[in-house]
């Protein structure tokens, strides 16, 4: 068998390939089962975010933000209105401050929510996917009912947010709160330690912390391989100092650090503290304005980098002003950008199979990717 | 460290490569930056790197920006170990045919970072193992962030534009 000459074969895996979450396309160098590379190629989805927004004034740049991360619209609007504010050096009223943590941890829940059920269907289960979407729906509602919209908000102002909670909005979280907390029990129960699920994760794509750190990983990717960084706790920001959360990181609990299941877990057990935090801010939430009184939107000439804890990593804005009503530039940093950019490395030596369960234990957004 | 102290001790390490230390004017809010000489800019971001009382071990954004007379390269960087970051600039003078020595030995996330500036701004990064366009399609041509961009009419028989 030994003289038996073996050839590497190169697949092209995407664009339309359904678990690449979106239009990714990489190019595996196989032997036979083994992946030997895994190259991403990015830019299907690229949509001019960063020439748009030097052509239209501050507020405008929102909506575009929006559609970065289009499963997590409330976060990307905290990154670049407190990036802005923090230009103008604006200071924001309370109940807005409040009002914006209760919309970004419940979007932080539907991301993890869509991340969690994708997750199994990559690997091969249905059941959570649909259950999943039915809890996430409850949420897209309440956005429904506050912004009048169900996906793309364009909620958060800048200095603020559009309007004050609409009147039923809160007793609609509240039944969301007491209806959610079960909900995970059962999807720990059919997924988490489901036993099929631990073996197709356990001990296959790990990431060791260093190498994390070195690509720049953040968010769940960063947790997952053990480091206890979360934004909220470490660089406060917003209200989350008077918030009472943990964060939850990888211990290697079914394998090693850093593997899919210790990423995958980690988003669940985000889950739980969203909830709590939602809960908490609800309940603590004072009255008052909703948005600070500003004239236009017109930063003195500077520049200001502002990152916040999205729920797929560390979301930062690089803002220069001239002076003029419109930003001179605007970077987006993506976290999902840098997470993709070390799949190469994880994946050689993998195999062709678990290639996909990487890719969907990472959690990219490609709408972020390319932006 | 605070960005002033970082500045100091730069300045006696390096003092002919620091160019200006600017903190943001009175009035005004934002990050205070450092700004370096081009030529030696990898080595300074290694001695930020491996320095044992700054050892900033995260690079958080590599970005391009097009003035009139210049192009800059912003490093954004953060240490876990001592939880202080710092802003490291540089600028270029040459619009033609800007170059700049890569990090991507330092930071492995420097790699795509660089890539992604190299598109957007056609700054080349010196012996970068893999510089190629990363969200454009390769043989685009032009670098659309530059504010003097015009976009070519036709990609592969596609109209460009409205």
């Amino acid at each position: 068998m030994s003289e038996l000459k073996t050839q590497e074969l190169t697949i092209n895996m995407g664009p339309q390939h359904p678990s690449t979450h979106g239009v990714l396309r990489i190019e595996l160098l196989t032997d036979g089962e083994v992946c030997m590379r895994a190259i991403p190629h990015i830019g299907y989805l690229h949509r001019c975010f960063e020439k748009h927004a030097e052509n239209v004034d501050y507020m405008g740049v929102m909506p575009f933000v929006d559609r970065m991360d289009y499963v997590a619209s409330m976060n990307n609007d905290i990154a670049y209105a407190m990036a802005v504010e923090k230009l103008l050096g604006v200071e924001v009223p309370k109940r807005a401050e409040f009002i914006r943590v209760v919309m970004a941890e419940l979007n932080r829940i539907a991301s993890h929510l869509l991340a969690i059920g994708t997750y199994g269907l990559d690997v091969g289960t249905f059941t959570p996917f649909m259950w999943a979407f039915r809890d996430r729906e409850f949420i897209l509602d309440i956005f429904e009912m506050a912004s009048g919209a169900r996906l793309l908000y364009n909620y958060l102002w800048i200095g603020g947010v559009w309007m004050d909670v609409t009147p039923g909005i809160e007793e609609k979280i509240k039944e969301f709160g007491d209806y959610f907390g079960p909900r995970i029990d059962e999807l720990d129960t059919i997924l988490s330690y489901n036993q099929i699920f631990i073996n197709r994760t356990k001990n296959v794509g790990i990431i060791p912390l260093e190498t994390a750190i070195n690509y720049g990983l953040t968010g769940p990717n960063l947790r997952g391989s053990g480091k206890k960084w979360d934004l909220r706790k470490n660089e406060p920001y917003s209200i989350y100092p008077e918030l009472e959360f943990d964060v939850p990181i990888g211990t290697g609990e079914m394998g090693a650090v850093g593997d899919c299941w210790d990423r995958y877990m980690v988003r669940v057990r985000e889950m739980r503290e969203s909830l709590k935090l939602v809960k908490q801010a609800l309940k603590q939430m004072p009255a008052g304005p909703f948005r600070a009184k500003m004239q236009r939107v017109r930063p003195a000439p500077g520049e200001a980098y502002f990152k916040t804890e999205n729920p797929r990593g560390e979301l930062g804005f690089y803002i220069v002003s001239d002076g003029s009503i419109k930003p001179y530039r605007v970077k987006g940093k993506s976290p999902c950008f840098t997470s993709i950019s070390c799949l190469d490395e994880i994946c050689q030596g993998a195999m062709i199979a678990d290639v996909v369960a990487i890719i969907g234990s990472l959690d990219i957004v490609l709408g972020e990717v390319d932006r | 460290m605070d960005s002033k102290t970082i500045a100091e001790k730069l300045k006696e390490k390096f003092p002919d490569a620091i160019e200006t230390f600017k903190e943001p004017a009175s009035g005004a809010h934002g990050d205070p930056w450092i700004e370096v000489s081009p030529e030696k800019i990898h080595t300074i971001l290694k001695f930020l790197r491996e320095n044992e009382n700054l050892s900033f071990d995260n690079l958080l954004c590599i970005s391009g920006v097009d003035y009139s007379d210049r192009l800059e390269i912003v490093y954004h960087l953060h240490s876990y170990h001592h939880l202080h970051k710092i802003v490291i600039k540089t600028l270029l003078k040459d619009k033609q045919n800007p170059q700049i020595e890569t990090v991507c030995d330092l930071w492995k996330g420097a790699n795509w970072l660089e890539r992604e500036v190299y598109d957007l701004f056609g700054i080349s990064f010196k012996n970068h193992p893999d510089l190629r366009r990363i969200l454009l399609p390769d043989d685009w041509e032009g670098y659309p962030l530059r504010k003097d961009y015009k976009h070519q009419d036709y990609w592969h028989g596609i109209k460009i534009g409205m």
